[in-house]
């Protein structure tokens, strides 16, 4: 079967043609979702894109995160489909409620543009199943609000239930708190993350590594591990 | 037609770089008198007729659950103008 990967168009979003891009390189069928719709159309995953959903009006993902489609995406996540929510998509997620905490501007005031490294610290949700924990992998950054904050209560339960999906390495680019740069829910199916996969899915357009310029392709595998957590459910 | 503001600020405890950003600016222009900026929002809420308790707990609900997120903010008003 081919596995069906939802992407949801809000207005503002200016990552979703890339993410449908980055679905299609990983071997998925990508379909185009609307925000004012209430049908997902039958897909069997859903992907939050990033941009500027309305403006970032109010708060950051806060407006898209009440828009007619979320009602579909926050009942099939909490019925277990796979959900990632990528910069603007993850602030729409902790909007939602889907995570916790918040994402405030960063620390330095900045937008910051960067080929970020990371630490893949769970690699047992339905978005990083093909990596191994402890896996450094380099995908882009891009941000203006991306520092994650929460009590330290919380911050302490999401490191003892190992909800921390990736960590900042090298530098923390935005102030987060204990260098989180995503997170999962704890049935593993909800991922969201700052920085962006899916401008790390084909050879000549990714981060430069050391085997070559821009032949960065780390990010594929966040989309891999979704088609095959999507076909080990069947 | 009546109004009802309601006023929401970044918790005392966050980092509020907007603030920390224009505090820096106010000191660059010599001035000595302000130690700290804080930027919050203020939103102003006209009502379609008699402000009631009812319309008061309701402005008071969409300001707890959507004009702030508790996690990062806090209501400092709720009131009529």
């Amino acid at each position: 079967m081919s596995v069906r990967i939802g992407v949801v168009t809000f207005p503002g979003s200016l990552d979703d043609r890339d993410a449908q891009r980055a679905v299609r390189l990983a071997g998925a069928e990508p379909v185009a979702l609307w925000h004012a719709d209430h049908d997902l159309q039958g897909v069997d995953a859903i992907v939050l894109p990033g941009g500027f959903s309305y403006g970032d009006y109010l708060r950051c993902g806060a407006i898209a995160a009440h828009s007619p489609i979320m009602s579909e995406v926050i009942d099939a996540a909490n019925a277990g489909m796979p959900v990632l929510g990528i910069c603007n998509g993850f602030q729409i997620l902790v909007e939602a409620q889907l995570l916790p905490g918040g994402l405030i501007r960063n620390d330095h005031g900045d937008f910051v543009c960067r080929d970020q490294r990371l630490r893949v610290e769970n690699a047992s949700t339905a978005w990083t199943s093909a990596f191994e924990a402890g896996d450094e992998i380099t995908i882009p950054l891009k941000n203006g609000e991306g520092g994650y904050i929460a009590t330290e209560e919380t911050l302490d339960r999401l490191e003892g239930e190992g909800l921390v999906a990736f960590r900042y390495l090298d530098v923390n680019p935005n102030g987060s708190l204990r260098d989180i740069a995503g997170l999962t829910n704890e049935r593993g199916n909800v991922v969201g993350l700052m920085p962006h996969p899916e401008h790390a899915t084909e050879p000549g357009f990714g981060p430069d590594t050391v085997d070559a310029m821009r032949s960065g392709v780390d990010g594929l595998r966040f989309f891999q591990s979704a088609i095959e957590s999507v076909l080990a459910r069947v | 037609m009546p109004t009802i503001v309601v006023e929401v600020m970044p918790k005392p405890e966050l980092l509020d770089p907007a603030g920390k950003a224009t505090s820096g600016a106010i000191a660059k222009q010599g001035s000595t008198t302000f130690s700290e900026v804080r930027i919050g929002k203020r939103f102003e809420l006209t009502v379609d007729g008699e402000v009631t308790d009812a319309v008061l707990a309701e402005a008071q609900r969409l300001a707890e659950e959507f004009l702030s997120n508790q996690v990062i903010e806090d209501v400092v008003a709720v009131k009529v103008a």
